[in-house]
């Protein structure tokens, strides 16, 4: 079976935390920027299972597992968040929410 | 019984914790009870420990309450410690304190502060105990510091007036003063013996000094600075009279009868430490002698009738200060509790004719209040007798004519001690009866509004009686030579040493003594009964002298001078604390830093993650190139 080199599988799972990254600097959606973030989360999730098909561990495969668990919590609390922004401002403007200035 | 003594200090303690927590809801006719019947306990228990203490020939009773703090080799315990010498102090605590207590409720009967005033009073009583029986000077030092808060809340009782506050904070400050003194003290003689039971230094300090030893010395000087400042004796007297802004009952109690003799009980319960430290006796004696003519002097100036009375009672510490100088100790104690007896009658007679007459102070605007009040006139008759020494029918002529003999004969006695006594005697009868001509004989000059009650008059009879009789406890040797104080303070204070062959001038002195104080009454009544424009004359003849006398010989001119106008210099120039603006510093800094940095907090959410992101590419890249 052909393997794919390492450097490709962690190239493409930096590509996909810079973009997952830049999409949450940019977007001012709240729902986008969570989706942003989950897709961060993929990335870095993918860098495990990368890394332990490398050293032939399945560490990697266990995080991963971890990280989805804890993506889907993160999205239950991230979205009810979001209900209740949308519910107080009207609106899924991230910059709208601004009243904890300093 | 005996070890029921604990109770006699707690039950004021829980009559004025009592008073404080329910002030507000209480009825007068309660907090009365309350105030008066915890004294009167106290007073029955002093009596019933005083018969087994005297009938079981007990010569010391010591009882731990419980052990306040131990540190580092100090144990100080709250431990009570019952002889002689305290069971004379606590019978004149409780036994005046009880009837200044009775008279109170009808003197402060219309005041608005009747509660506040009877829980002050009661931990006054509570704090005077505690420093009568304290066997450790930490204790007594608790006691001292106690009765010192006590009288400043209760001169300026009346707080609304300004001139009040300035009064009880003049107070304050001056004896704080002479209680550093006393703390150094301490402190040193902790140093030497490490420890502060009392009785353990006095058997020890013999063994440790020979006489005169310099430390010795210091110790019994500043022990001294204490007991200047809470008697009020010279260079720290003039707080006295102005403490008479409180109320009369508290002028009685307080600035009479027991708070101020405190420091005659300091001296006389350290007793051991002047025997060795000669120099230091004898600059008590010394400050006695001069503190009384000059306190007498002031008091046949005075206009103001509490003011007399407080000048005289300067007067009359200063007769116990010489007494203990010339190491008379228990004629000193003698003459404190003769001295409480009439003087404690003479500030309550005084508070009574103030009352009736509007709060008027002023005697020459009285007159003629004899027959409108008698026995107000006859018990502070008795009291002015007794102050002014009438030969034997009165206490004071006994307890004062011991210290005069004394002052001469003693071994540490001399001709000038006893002039000074003799001059202080007259002057004491000539202002004493001033007072008494000026103020109840005479045309009547205002109108009394009303008139002592019955409560008034138990508690002013009481006292008379007790001025009158007090003094047979204790006769000279020409008549009677009845010696039972003395017998009964013989264990604690050494009897007095006799100059050879001083013996037998006890008689022509006792004449002398006589004579000088009835001439002092003729004077008197020569002056303001049969020719009263006679004293205006000498008085506006001599006006230099009047008026130094009439401002007690310019002390706080002189304080004012010296300490008060440099301090409030200094003070003014430091007013921005030189040290404070480091401080100060530190917080414009740290203010304008928050500032600056909380406009960061935009409340932006996406500013907040490029800070992330910076801040972890950052953090990534330093770490790549520390690792290299």
């Amino acid at each position: 079976m052909e393997t794919v080199a390492v450097e490709y599988g962690l190239i493409l799972a930096g590509t996909l935390f810079a973009l997952g990254l830049i999409s949450v600097l940019v977007r001012r959606n709240i729902i986008f920027m969570l989706i942003s973030v989950e897709i961060m989360l993929n990335a870095a999730g993918l860098a495990f299972i990368v890394a332990g098909a490398r050293w032939g561990q399945a560490d990697g495969q266990v995080m991963f597992i971890f990280i989805i668990t804890m993506a889907a919590a993160e999205v239950s609390v991230g979205l009810a968040l979001i209900l209740q922004i949308y519910h107080q401002l009207k609106t899924l403007d991230s910059d709208a929410a601004d009243k904890m200035k300093g | 019984m005996i070890h029921l003594l604990w109770l006699i200090p707690t039950l004021p303690f829980l009559g004025a914790l009592i008073l404080v927590l329910t002030s507000s809801s209480i009825s007068r006719r309660a907090a009365a009870i309350i105030g008066c019947s915890t004294i009167g306990l106290a007073a029955l228990i002093t009596v019933l420990i005083g018969y087994e203490f005297l009938a079981t020939h007990t010569e010391a009773y010591r009882h731990v309450a419980w052990n306040w703090f131990a540190v580092s080799g100090l144990s100080v315990g709250f431990s009570f410690h019952l002889d002689a010498l305290s069971l004379v102090f606590l019978f004149v605590i409780t036994f005046v304190g009880f009837f200044i207590h009775l008279y109170s409720v009808a003197f402060m009967h219309d005041d608005a502060g009747f509660t506040r005033f009877f829980a002050y009073l009661n931990l006054f009583v509570c704090a005077m105990l505690i420093l009568v029986l304290a066997d450790n000077l930490v204790l007594l030092y608790l006691g001292w510091e106690g009765v010192g808060l006590c009288s400043y809340l209760l001169i300026g009782f009346w707080y609304d007036e300004e001139k009040n506050g300035y009064a009880a904070r003049k107070a304050f400050i001056m004896t704080r003063v002479g209680d550093t003194a006393l703390a150094i003290g301490l402190f040193m003689l902790f140093g030497v013996f490490h420890t502060l039971d009392i009785q353990e230094i006095l058997t020890q300090a013999p063994k440790l000094w020979s006489p005169g030893t310099q430390t010795a010395t210091i110790i019994a000087f500043l022990l001294l600075g204490g007991a200047v400042g809470k008697s009020a004796q010279l260079p720290l007297q003039s707080w006295l009279p102005d403490a008479m802004a409180g109320p009369s009952p508290v002028s009685a109690l307080i600035h009479a009868a027991t708070m101020v003799t405190a420091g005659v009980y300091l001296i006389a319960r350290m007793h051991g430490i002047y025997e060795l430290a000669p120099l230091a006796q004898l600059w008590v004696g010394i400050i006695g002698a001069v503190t009384l003519l000059i306190a007498g002097c002031s008091a046949l100036t005075q206009n103001d009738l509490k003011r007399v009375l407080a000048y005289s009672t300067i007067s009359q510490i200063g007769y116990m200060f010489l007494a203990l100088g010339i190491g008379a100790w228990s004629a000193a104690v003698f003459h404190f509790m003769i001295h409480a007896f009439f003087k404690a009658l003479l500030f309550l007679g005084a508070g009574t004719v103030i009352w009736a007459l509007h709060h008027e102070h002023d005697m020459f605007k009285m007159g003629g209040l004899r027959k409108r009040m008698p026995v107000v006139y006859w018990t502070f008759l008795i009291g002015a007798g007794s102050l002014a020494a009438i030969p034997l029918v009165t206490a004071g002529f006994y307890s004062k004519d011991q210290i005069l003999w004394l002052a001469w004969a003693s071994a540490k006695g001399s001709p000038w001690f006893f002039i000074a006594a003799l001059t202080g005697a007259f002057i004491t009868s000539v202002y004493t009866f001033r007072m008494v001509f000026v103020t109840f004989f005479g045309a009547e000059k205002t109108h009394t509004a009303h008139l002592p009650g019955k409560l008034m008059h138990v508690a002013l009879m009481v006292l008379a009686v007790l001025s009158l009789v007090g003094g047979f406890i204790e006769l000279p040797h020409t008549f009677g030579h009845v010696t039972l104080l003395s017998d009964l303070l013989h264990p604690i204070l050494p009897s007095t040493v006799l100059r050879a062959g001083a013996e037998s001038s006890e008689v022509l002195i006792q004449l002398i003594a006589a004579t000088v104080a009835l001439s002092g009454v003729l004077l008197a009544y020569i002056f303001y009964i049969v020719k009263p424009s006679l004293a205006d004359e000498i008085g506006s003849s001599c006006f230099e002298v009047h008026q130094l006398w009439y401002a007690g010989w310019r002390f706080d001119a002189l304080y004012n001078l010296l300490i008060v106008r440099p301090f409030v210099w200094v003070s003014t120039i430091n007013k921005r604390d030189i040290i404070d603006q480091f401080y100060t510093g530190l917080v414009t800094a740290t203010e304008y830093f928050g500032k600056t940095f909380s406009r960061t907090q935009t409340g932006v959410l996406r500013w907040y993650i490029m800070g992330i992101t910076a801040g972890a590419v950052i953090i990534l890249t330093l770490s790549l190139f520390i690792n290299r």
